[in-house]
């Protein structure tokens, strides 16, 4: 991990534990994301990459360990109040990997980003309908989208409007977890492209929930790699993906499928970890 | 949709695919409802005004029913009869949906040791046959139709309360609900904003059912006399009331609210399943 000094880091994971009955589900993760950074997490299903995201945007408690977000401790007993609880939703926000499922199929557009809007921007300091429109563009949906019910609209424009709604609430940092997964390759390029546009008009920061490696390739700055819940290899992504280290980031690299592939040799290979 | 609603024996089979008589069944139901708002206007005698020289006749120009044996007019009796035959049905249902929902939604989004003092308690109240239970607090109240309505209420509380426990567990896994909980709305919201307005039509449709058995509960309390005051033009009181013109070869005072409470009954059901049935496709 390259080293950010105290001030630049947005947010900062400490010694994360969190057992699931014997298994250890997610066993002393500390990583760090510099301001406006770009993080990937990387590794296969049941690595223990989804429960740290789950951890840090605290939909899941860990059992020890801590999160900051800039400077300050969000895995300490949360405050039940609004206020602390809008206070912990401007730190962090999620986008999650299906966007047929994250939308309520009841509700158009328009209102998702509005609902989001009424509950941290108070109506008296802004216009929420002006608001709305800059969100959609900033995600490149129109007006005739804000209208339209979730099941009208494809996976792709779904999954803009699960951004949008994320970007609502201004968070210093936003956590995508397997966020272009469900979503067709050509579509995937344009979402990691916006993704990337974002970054570098708000600042925020990303952390990149993924098991593709081509993903990282493209948005990420710096890789950790997460097996059986601990993290085997960290560090730029480019160093990481080009003179990979350990067993197992050299296994998920040639694990992708390209000319010359011979899965059986990976399998061996993977026996042999 | 994995939740079944839930129906008596019998009247379970009383479903149909066909639109024909699911427009038949509304179109009936929409008769009765408008009859029974516009009743004072449209009844052609005073419901209640007795002619015992009259008793027991035929349908006739002025008495196109027929008259019971007091000389009642037993059109303008039917129609009268809707009022309270509805109203009470109405009363049982609308508590029973209002507080089901909210025992339910409790059960179901909190869990824990609530839902099993909540599930648990509900359960009880399955266990004790609903018409028993108004039986009961009829007689500790006496007549009116508020007392055996709040107990129907009560008994039929764990039908929607069963139903919304099971439709909001399944509803609180979806990722929607995740979602909004990451940006920052509370559980209350998003249980009156989101979670109750995706699984209301299911609740509504078992409310609809609901209502033909409430239907029939009520109309058998006032056949036994308990509940609706005598002199109240009522289905049920008026198959009772009819009992002697039976013995006495007259039948039709008696067999007509019969035939209406079946008819509305059935109509009901129907309807109910029909929208159940369209729910669960919808989210097929």
């Amino acid at each position: 991990m390259t080293d950010v000094s105290d001030d630049q880091r947005v947010l900062e994971v400490a010694g994360l534990h969190r057992a699931f009955g014997s298994v250890q589900a997610v066993h002393d993760v500390s990583f760090c994301l510099a301001r406006g950074g770009s993080l990937g997490i990387v590794g296969e299903s049941g690595s223990g990459k989804t429960t740290t995201a789950r951890i840090i945007v605290g939909l899941e408690r860990a059992d020890s360990g801590r999160v900051l977000v800039r400077g300050r401790d969000r895995s300490a007993a949360a405050g039940r109040g609004r206020g602390a609880r809008l206070e912990r939703a401007r730190e962090v926000q999620m986008v999650f990997q299906d966007p047929f499922l994250s939308l309520d199929p009841r509700v158009t557009v328009g209102s998702v980003l509005r609902e989001t809007l009424r509950l941290h921007v108070p109506e008296a300091k802004a216009d929420h309908d002006r608001r709305v429109e800059e969100l959609l563009d900033q995600v490149g949906l129109g007006a005739r989208e804000a209208g339209a019910m979730p099941r009208q609209l494809s996976g792709g424009q779904r999954q803009r409007v699960a951004i949008a709604r994320a970007l609502a609430v201004e968070p210093a940092v936003l956590v995508l977890d397997e966020a272009v997964a469900a979503l067709d390759v050509s579509v995937q390029a344009q979402i990691l492209n916006l993704l990337a546009d974002i970054r570098q008009d708000t600042g925020i920061g990303y952390l990149f929930i993924t098991h593709d490696l081509g993903v990282v390739r493209c948005v990420t700055e710096d890789v950790v790699v997460m097996r059986h819940g601990r993290i085997v290899e960290s560090g730029r992504t480019a160093e990481v993906l080009a003179d990979p280290q350990h067993a197992y980031t050299r296994l998920l690299l040639d694990s992708v499928p390209r000319p010359g592939w011979n899965p059986k040799a990976i399998a061996v290979a993977r026996r042999a970890l | 949709m994995t939740t079944a609603l839930v129906r008596r024996p019998g009247l379970a089979r009383v479903r149909t695919n066909r639109p024909l008589l699911y427009l038949l069944c509304l179109g009936f139901l929409g008769v009765v409802v408008l009859l029974a708002l516009l009743a004072p206007w449209l009844s052609p005698h005073d419901p209640n005004a007795v002619d015992l020289g009259n008793a027991l006749a035929g349908p006739s120009a002025a008495h196109p029913l027929g008259a019971d044996g007091s000389g009642r007019d037993t059109a303008s009796r039917l129609i009268t009869g809707a009022r309270t035959s509805l109203l009470g049905p109405l009363g049982v249902v609308a508590f029973s949906t209002v507080a089901g929902v909210v025992v339910g939604v409790a059960a179901g989004w909190r869990g824990g040791w609530l839902d099993s003092v909540l599930s648990r308690t509900t359960e009880l109240v399955f266990a004790f046959p609903g018409l028993l239970l108004a039986i009961l607090i009829v007689s500790i109240y006496g007549e009116g139709l508020i007392a055996p309505v709040v107990a129907l209420g009560v008994a039929y509380l764990p039908y929607v309360s069963r139903l919304t426990r099971s439709l909001v567990l399944a509803e609180r896994e979806r990722p929607y609900v995740e979602a909004y909980q990451v940006q920052g709305h509370s559980a209350v919201q998003i249980c009156l904003r989101h979670v109750l307005p995706n699984i209301a039509p299911v609740v509504l449709a078992q409310s609809t059912i609901n209502f033909g058995y409430a239907l029939i509960d009520l109309a058998g309390l006032s056949f036994l006399g308990l509940g609706v005051p005598a002199l109240t033009p009522d289905w049920g009181r008026m198959v009772f009331d009819g009992e002697s013109a039976i013995q006495a070869g007259y039948p039709l005072s008696a067999i007509l609210p019969c035939v209406a409470i079946v008819l509305t009954v059935v109509a009901f059901n129907v309807v109910g399943e029909r929208w159940a049935d369209q729910v669960a496709r919808r989210d097929r």
